[in-house]
């Protein structure tokens, strides 16, 4: 087998060109994941003894949840890595993912206020679940502001990577203190009711829209990476030249 | 510092040492500390108007006023940490200094509560009987306070480092540090709240204290990282 | 085709349309709208790039012609 030098991928030069390959398998397997998620999710699975058809919701609610709090550890994962290691892709990365991190929060809230509407009749309880999701929304709007307010990229980085570090180790301690809250105030707040217990095939939409909002979400990663590089390289030998090349 | 001359070079030294300075400064320009204060008079006094001056629902609601006024005020007061050492260059000595920097960072915010924190438990029983609070009600205010507002500031710190010398930073630092302050408003407002219904707040008031702990061990780092970045 | 007879019985999702297709239409615009965003900036930037790229080269000639 030969040997590759993993390392040389960290320097934005010798990633460039491999993004530009990355982007389109990343692309495809979205699409690939997405079209049977949405014919197991419409078509295979039966409705809801209860809910009836409004528990589709869910097939998109609970991905762009998981993913909403996946996307912040991931983030949070690769801003220690460009504090300590010093590599600029790293913090390229973690930069690149917050504001898709920020959008799938958004639509977790969204879809289950559409969900909770029907269901709950409202469209918003102080819910633990929904109250954490709110949360770390205002994180993802924090760590995007600091990095907006900040012009030197270099600097706009390492503090947005110290904020992403102090928000992972806060995001257990938030979502306990707001599950203890919750449970304390349970005489005022409406009942939630419980997951459905789950056919196969409603566990199978699921999980492929989940695999397609990742892959979707790595896709839109690395076209912002690359966007990203050439921004900051604009003056390199390097970006002339492949900017020459794609003309 | 001793005396002239003989200046104390340890941990415990150069912490006493920030701490005089920071209150001395402090002394000079009372206004400020004035302010926040009052803030938090004003903000608390507020709500009665807003809401009605029922004394039923006002109990209910004080002990979650009186918190979220404490996070204002606090935040506000918070842009006032290193800002002025920014300014005219102190920081960077600071950082030059052969004390570690989270020492140091601890003197400033130990001296940040005593000027801006401890008012704010001091004057809260008093706000409280507005409020028509019971005593037991009243006790554990002003103890969750005491214990809950430090956490507050060294949370807070690691904000003021990020936000330094940059454009908009006194909003900006509202948005990144507003969010982690939540699990001590839940617990601070809850152990009134407890205290109030019978329960008992030990539960809420240990909490309180083990984010104390954490936070004095984990936030001076975070904050002398992030006063490092800033003054790249 | 299991669970509805027709297209209109598929639209109308059990009475519950706006909340489900609210949903997965919002989602589907979030995203493509990211998506063209991110093209939409590539292209402004790989045009910038170019074109300033031309500018160097020109400039360097017309240094060379001169001198």
């Amino acid at each position: 087998m030969p040997k590759i030098n993993w390392f040389k991928y960290s320097s934005p030069q010798a990633f460039y060109p491999l993004i530009g390959k990355m982007i389109p398998w990343f692309t495809v397997l979205a699409v690939a994941f997405t079209l049977p998620g949405l014919y197991f999710g419409f078509f295979v699975a039966p409705p809801d003894y209860q809910q009836g058809e409004s528990y589709r919701i869910m097939f998109i609610h609970v991905p762009a949840a998981w993913m909403s709090m996946f996307i912040y550890v991931v983030m949070a994962g690769y801003a220690g890595m460009g504090l300590v290691l010093n590599s600029r892709l790293s913090s390229m990365m973690a930069s690149a993912l917050a504001p898709t991190g920020a959008m799938f929060t958004f639509l977790a809230l969204w879809t289950g206020a559409l969900w909770g509407k029907p269901m709950w009749g409202t469209w918003w309880v102080w819910d633990a679940r929904l109250t954490s999701e709110l949360i770390l929304l205002f994180l993802y709007i924090g760590f995007l502001s600091l990095q907006a307010a900040i012009d030197e990229p270099r600097r706009a980085a390492r503090a947005s990577a110290v904020l992403a570090l102090v928000g992972v180790v806060n995001i257990p301690i938030i979502y306990f203190s707001v599950k203890w809250w919750n449970t304390l105030h349970q005489g005022a707040s409406i009942t939630v009711t419980k997951a459905p217990t789950m056919a196969a095939s409603m566990f199978t939409a699921m999980i492929l829209l989940t695999f397609a909002f990742w892959m979707y979400t790595i896709a839109v990663a690395l076209m912002r990476v690359r966007c990203e590089i050439l921004e900051r390289e604009r003056n390199s030998e390097w970006v002339a030249q492949a900017v020459g090349r794609s003309r | 510092m001793n005396r002239a001359g003989s200046v104390d070079f340890s941990l415990w030294g150069a912490f006493r040492c920030i701490v005089a300075r920071d209150l001395t400064l402090a002394m000079r320009r009372r206004a400020d500390v004035l302010t926040t204060l009052f803030f938090f008079v004003i903000v608390v006094s507020l709500f009665p108007l807003g809401i009605g001056p029922e004394m039923a629902t006002l109990r209910i609601m004080a002990p979650g006023v009186v918190w979220v006024a404490a996070l204002l005020a606090s935040m506000l007061s918070l842009e006032r940490m290193f800002s002025a050492d920014y300014r005219d260059g102190t920081l960077e000595q600071m950082l030059l200094t052969p004390q570690p920097l989270p020492v140091l960072v601890l003197g400033k915010v130990f001296a940040h509560w005593l000027v801006s924190g401890l008012p704010l438990v001091l004057i809260a029983p008093l706000l409280g009987v507005q409020y028509d609070l019971p005593p037991e009600g009243l006790l554990i205010l002003a103890v969750s306070l005491l214990v809950g507002t430090p956490v507050l500031s060294l949370i807070g710190a690691i904000g003021a480092g990020l936000t330094l010398g940059v454009r908009g930073g006194g909003v900006l630092v509202s948005l990144l540090v507003l969010p982690l302050y939540i699990p001590v408003l839940i617990f601070g407002a809850g152990g009134v709240d407890a205290a109030m219904s019978g329960l008992g707040a030990q539960a809420h008031l240990s909490l309180l204290g083990a984010f104390l702990l954490g936070a004095l061990i984990l936030a001076p780092w975070a904050a002398g990282a992030a006063l490092r970045i800033s003054m790249e | 085709m299991s669970n509805w007879s027709s297209l209109s019985e598929f639209l109308a999702m059990g009475g519950y349309a706006p909340f489900v297709w609210g949903s997965y239409g919002v989602t589907a615009l979030c995203m493509v709208v990211e998506v063209v965003l991110l093209l939409r900036r590539k292209r402004t930037l790989l045009q910038r790039l170019s074109r300033t790229n031309r500018v160097t080269a020109e400039v360097s000639k017309s240094n060379e012609v001169q001198t």
